[in-house]
């Protein structure tokens, strides 16, 4: 390949990896990356094409809280890439190069889960520097983080994407395929288990007493599962409510009422 | 209500909105979107705060944890402005109060978001694109990219701008300690919210097998003596609606997990969330705690544990 399509797949392959971690104008959906680098690469058809496969594979990808998706920018992009490889061999078919590009992408995607996990670990460290800006109220800094942060997970993708236009598509896939299974299954049960402390963080700056009762609800009713989250937030609002509404209402008829005991007030007064 | 001293402009909000895409982009697993929620309040907190005091405690307030949808994140960051207009015009409104209201509102919103964007939208119009894409057409593509974006950008502002309207409508009652009401029902929303969270978030289970039990017969499906064809296949399914899942097999598996789950679901997030509290309370740094979380699970996971 020549340097100039180098250069411009990279650079979509950073666009994918920041859209990766950013979710917003789908850089890293595969309609879009796919479509990218074959126009990069002239071969925009074909692009297009797998493109499309693709996307209807990773039609259900979503990070949903702190779970992380199948990542579609390393599965998109590289994909793409070994496709174009193939493409540059003029006697391959181009139908069976597409299904081999697509077999691929599924494992590419597991190790790009893999690479986001570690680059959203090495972002703590990131915040960090943004808390020490923030005692210091250096705007300029905590917006130099941010960017770096970001150019991270952009360099997340363009690193494998460069690797993947250099070195044979096959070393890159066995290295990929080569991370033992304990490896990153282990790293997908820490994963379940690291949103406990950041809700950690939470509870200690809003726990009192007081409030710790409305904790345990909230905690045995989401063992509900027919409970959607909006369901529960009602819920919560309307525990709030009425929690609040009994305290201004003690507080405000207590002070003038009986002796507190309502039986003894009726028989009393009768 | 006097007249505000300091409001945002719309140039302020509009700069917000711009950086609000970037969002997720310091997404981490201490504290998740909180890097990013900081840097789109900046052209805000740089409006309504003079001093570096009041804007190093502002910085502060919003480098709090902070996770939901990228997209109904919007509305939660206009009533957030909304708040923070109010208190910079000297209107008392404590972090606890701001912070109650994203947690409280981050949890449902996000209840909303994933499943309409992430579930509804996107395989729709990426279905649509995918379709046309397949032969090739470039309309695919396009569609997909501008239609989605389209839909996007006019949330993202329309919705920001509705929560500040409608956060500046809540603090406009201050008689009444309707702010004291709101803090204090917010700290409740916000740990009821939490608590939700503990239990579906965090994600603890534990694979092994406490005991295999051989059931006795007829309290499971004898495979080998039902008869074949169509009337095995009903015949299994009756017995199986008499008997349950535990009548699929002749053993049965009692897993460690399952016993748990017995006594509360969600006991182990919940004890090891209680424990991060304990050690965060002794000062034990966060990014030590999640590397640690990192390497049980790895280990947990070549021992069997989980």
């Amino acid at each position: 390949m020549n340097p100039i399509t180098i250069a411009l797949i990279v650079l979509v392959a950073f666009f994918a990896g920041m859209e990766g971690i950013l979710d917003e104008w789908q850089f890293h959906q595969p309609l879009v990356a796919c479509t990218l680098i074959g126009l990069v690469s002239g071969h925009l058809a074909e692009g297009i094409m797998l493109g499309g496969s693709l996307q209807l594979i990773a039609l259900g990808w979503a990070n949903i809280g702190a779970a992380v998706a199948p990542d579609a920018a390393l599965a998109s992009v590289a994909s793409a890439i070994i496709l174009m490889l193939a493409l540059s061999d003029s006697g391959v078919d181009v139908s069976n190069a597409i299904n081999t590009s697509i077999a691929l992408a599924v494992p590419l995607s597991v190790a790009g889960l893999f690479l986001t996990m570690i680059v959203r670990t090495l972002a703590i460290p990131v915040v960090h520097a943004m808390d020490a800006a923030a005692e210091r109220s250096d705007f300029a800094a905590i917006e130099r983080w941010q960017v770096a942060a970001i150019a991270m997970q952009g360099v997340r993708i363009a690193i494998p994407a460069a690797a993947l236009c250099f070195i044979p598509a096959e070393a890159v896939t066995a290295a990929l395929s080569r991370m033992p299974e304990w490896l990153s299954g282990g790293m997908a049960v820490g994963g379940g288990m690291v949103a406990a402390v950041g809700y950690a963080m939470v509870i200690n700056m809003m726990a009192t007493p007081e409030v710790w009762p409305f904790f345990v609800l909230g905690f045995v009713l989401a063992a509900l599962s027919e409970l959607t989250l909006i369901a529960l937030g009602a819920i919560g609002v309307c525990l709030a409510l009425i929690y609040l509404g009994l305290k201004e209402a003690a507080a405000s008829g207590g002070g003038g009422g009986g002796s507190g005991d309502p039986l003894g007030d009726i028989l009393d007064t009768y | 209500m006097a007249d505000k001293k300091i409001e945002l402009t719309r140039q302020d909000r509009l700069a917000v909105a711009w950086r609000h895409q970037f969002l997720q982009g310091s997404w981490n697993y201490e504290r998740m979107q909180n890097g990013g929620w900081c840097y789109a309040m900046i052209p805000a907190i740089k409006r309504l705060y003079a001093t570096k005091d009041d804007q190093a405690a502002a910085l502060k307030r919003h480098m709090e944890f902070y996770n939901t949808q990228p997209y109904v994140s919007a509305p939660v960051l206009g009533v957030t402005l909304a708040l923070e207009e109010e208190r910079a015009n000297g209107i008392p409104i404590d972090d606890v109060a701001i912070q109650g209201v994203k947690v409280g509102m981050m949890g449902p919103l996000a209840g909303v978001g994933d499943p309409v964007f992430w579930f509804t939208i996107r395989p729709i119009l990426g279905a649509l694109g995918a379709t046309l894409a397949l032969s090739g057409n470039i309309v695919g593509p396009l569609l997909f990219f501008v239609a989605w974006n389209v839909i996007r950008l006019a949330f993202l502002w329309y919705t920001q701008e509705f929560g500040y309207r409608m956060g500046t409508e809540i603090t406009k009652d201050l008689s009444g300690g309707l702010l004291g009401k709101i803090t204090s029902g917010a700290s409740i929303l916000g740990m009821f919210i939490i608590g939700a969270l503990v239990n579906r978030w965090v994600s603890i289970s534990f694979t092994p097998v406490v005991s295999t039990v051989t059931q006795q017969k007829g309290a499971y499906i004898d495979w080998s003596a039902l008869p074949s064809g169509v009337e095995g296949i009903k015949a299994a399914l009756e017995q199986f609606a008499e008997l349950g899942p535990t009548g699929l097999n002749m053993d049965k598996v009692t897993t460690l997990q399952s016993n748990l789950d017995q006594l509360i679901p969600g006991l182990a997030a919940l004890l090891l969330t209680l424990l991060c509290c304990r050690l965060l309370k002794n000062n034990v740094s966060p990014i030590v705690i999640i590397l640690a979380l990192f390497a049980v699970g790895v280990v947990a996971r070549v021992i069997g544990l989980m």
